[in-house]
């Protein structure tokens, strides 16, 4: 992959293994400067591993990595000033309070909370009301708002965030993106992972992830619109017998309200096996797939698409 | 046949001043698959440490597969089964031992266990995997192993804290199989979880805004009663006016 001014993180054939598991296996995408880039992919698919090499804590057994244009091994030290990272498991300082976390980490990057105030202005004054307090006496939503300020404080131009959204609320999620779409609209490069498919088609573009291979990699629009199928949901009174049945006939799987439904000759066809097995409330409608659709598919397909 | 697993009247648990749990009424029927849904902080975790017998209410009544929280937590706990979000099998042992210990803690005869496991380990196609380290597995093969011990003495009720979390799109599919066969053996199905799409697999949905229910019916008729599309916009319009903020 040839490397671009414009590529803010450049992975190139990374594989890591621990003791003979693989974690990640030959992984290659690029993050371009300004990009809001979103890792998908559930538990243990390797996010975190390559969240470690980005920010140089693990070095990778094979392949190349630049952050910035600097290499992830020979320039570790710049990189170290250059990045924010917010990690999956909650890492500052449970004893200090809200403000000597942040402060803390302000000193530590040469820098002070007021020089770069302005950047983490809207998500510290949520929480400012409770600064005294230390950050392990917080709660989910407030810890995870003051890591990310801790991770911005020394105005960082890529931001690593492992799963900030994982065990939160929808309504905290929600709020959260609003967050990461304001500090993008500032300039900064994002990469974030998440294990929660809806929250795909927030970012620009995305790496659909599962066992350490990358399934995708594209505009959450293009991933869709690459779908190879037509799908169909479906729903009646009768949803788990109605999911037994069909899937006898194609493949088919819950999703919410409805049951989802590809593999199937047409519209015709299905209603008339439906009706033959002897539902005459079936409510069926053609849809466009979503990112958890794609996925669903990536998986059952292996990933060849 | 309708027989309530769950009878709760007025629940309150208090620590300090702070009203964790608030007053809260709600029956869960045998059979049933009732989601118990809510923002952090909301007040789900100390609800359902009462309703375990891990926890004694403030005030108000409860009885759980018949069991009364304040006098008989002993008999509650015999008769229910937990899988909690964090994952609690032995790492460190085999498949096969995770199913004895737990069997055994539950009084399953040697003869029970040798069947149920076989059966376990059948149904969930572990035959190659039953004579490795639980820590070796996948994720999602994880989980299904924790719901299946969790239910291995077949308790009238089990209490399910988020259990698919992380998990990817199709495991956690295979998981729901799983709780609506659960289901129709006639063990109720008491399950909280963060994924929307998730609660519309539910019989009914109950949902805690700063410690009360706010909330409790079918997805359908909830939706129809905000004017909602889906169960995300439902948790929306009730989960934004929450004070709290603590967990």
């Amino acid at each position: 992959m040839p490397q671009q001014n414009s590529d803010a993180v450049i992975l190139n054939n990374i594989t890591k293994t621990y003791n003979k598991l693989p974690a990640v296996t030959e992984i290659s995408l690029s993050v371009k400067k300004g990009e809001l880039f979103g890792l998908i992919g559930p538990d243990g698919a390797g996010k975190s591993t390559l969240f470690r090499i980005l920010t140089t804590l693990l070095l990778a057994d094979s392949g190349t990595a630049t952050v910035n244009g600097l290499d992830v091994v020979k320039d570790y030290k710049e990189i170290r000033r250059c990045v924010g990272y917010m990690p999956g498991k909650f890492s500052l300082y449970q004893d200090l309070t809200i403000e000597e976390n942040l402060n803390f980490f302000a000193t530590l990057f040469g820098t002070t909370v007021s020089a770069n105030y302005g950047l983490i202005k809207d998500i510290y004054e949520q929480i400012a009301p409770f600064k005294t307090r230390r950050a392990g006496k917080l709660s989910g939503g407030m810890k995870q708002k003051l890591a990310l300020c801790c991770a911005l404080i020394h105005r960082p131009e890529v931001l690593f965030l492992d799963e900030p959204t994982t065990g939160v609320d929808a309504v905290s999620r929600k709020e959260f993106w609003n967050m990461l779409q304001r500090l993008k609209e500032q300039g900064i490069t994002i990469v974030v992972s998440t294990p929660y498919m809806d929250e795909a088609d927030l970012c620009e573009r995305i790496a659909l992830i599962q066992s350490g291979s990358i399934l995708s990699i594209d505009t959450p629009a293009a991933i869709k619109a690459a779908y190879p199928d037509k799908l169909y949901a479906i729903k009646s009174a009768k949803m788990h017998q109605l999911l037994k049945d069909l899937r006898a006939y194609g493949s088919c799987y819950a999703f919410g309200e409805y049951l989802h439904i590809s593999g199937v000759s047409g519209e015709t066809e299905l209603l008339a096996y439906v009706k033959e097995k002897g539902y005459t409330d079936v409510v069926l409608k053609e849809i466009t797939p979503g990112i958890e659709d794609c996925f669903i598919r990536l998986l059952q397909t292996g990933g060849a698409s | 046949m309708n027989e309530k697993a769950i009878i709760c009247k007025d629940l309150t648990k208090r620590f300090g001043d702070f009203v964790a749990v608030d007053n809260i009424s709600f029956d869960v029927s045998s059979g049933e698959i009732f989601g118990f849904l809510g923002a952090n902080g909301a007040g789900k975790t100390t609800a359902m440490r009462m309703l375990c017998g891990l926890s004694y209410p403030t005030s108000g009544e409860a009885a759980v597969a018949g069991f009364n929280v304040f006098t008989q937590q002993e008999s509650i706990k015999k008769n229910i089964g937990y899988m909690s979000q964090k994952f609690s099998l032995y790492e460190s042992l085999t498949v096969r031992e995770n199913i004895r210990f737990y069997g055994g803690i539950y009084g399953l005869t040697n003869q029970e266990l040798k069947e149920k496991g076989d059966e376990l380990i059948a149904k969930l196609n572990m035959g190659n995997e039953s004579k490795k380290m639980v820590g070796d597995l996948p994720l999602g093969w994880k989980q299904k192993l924790a719901f299946s011990v969790a239910i291995i003495h077949q308790p009238k009720i089990v209490f399910l804290d988020e259990p698919t979390g992380g998990v990817d799109p199709v495991t956690r599919r295979q998981f729901w199989d799983l709780i609506y066969d659960a289901a129709d053996s006639g063990i109720t199905i008491f399950v909280t979880t963060h994924y929307m799409d998730e609660a519309e697999y539910c019989n009914r949905i109950s949902i805690m805004v700063d410690g009360r229910i706010d909330a409790l019916d079918t997805p359908a008729n909830l939706k129809k009663k905000y004017s909602a599309e889906t169960m995300d916009e439902v948790f929306y319009a009730l989960a934004r006016g929450a004070k709290r903020t603590a967990d």
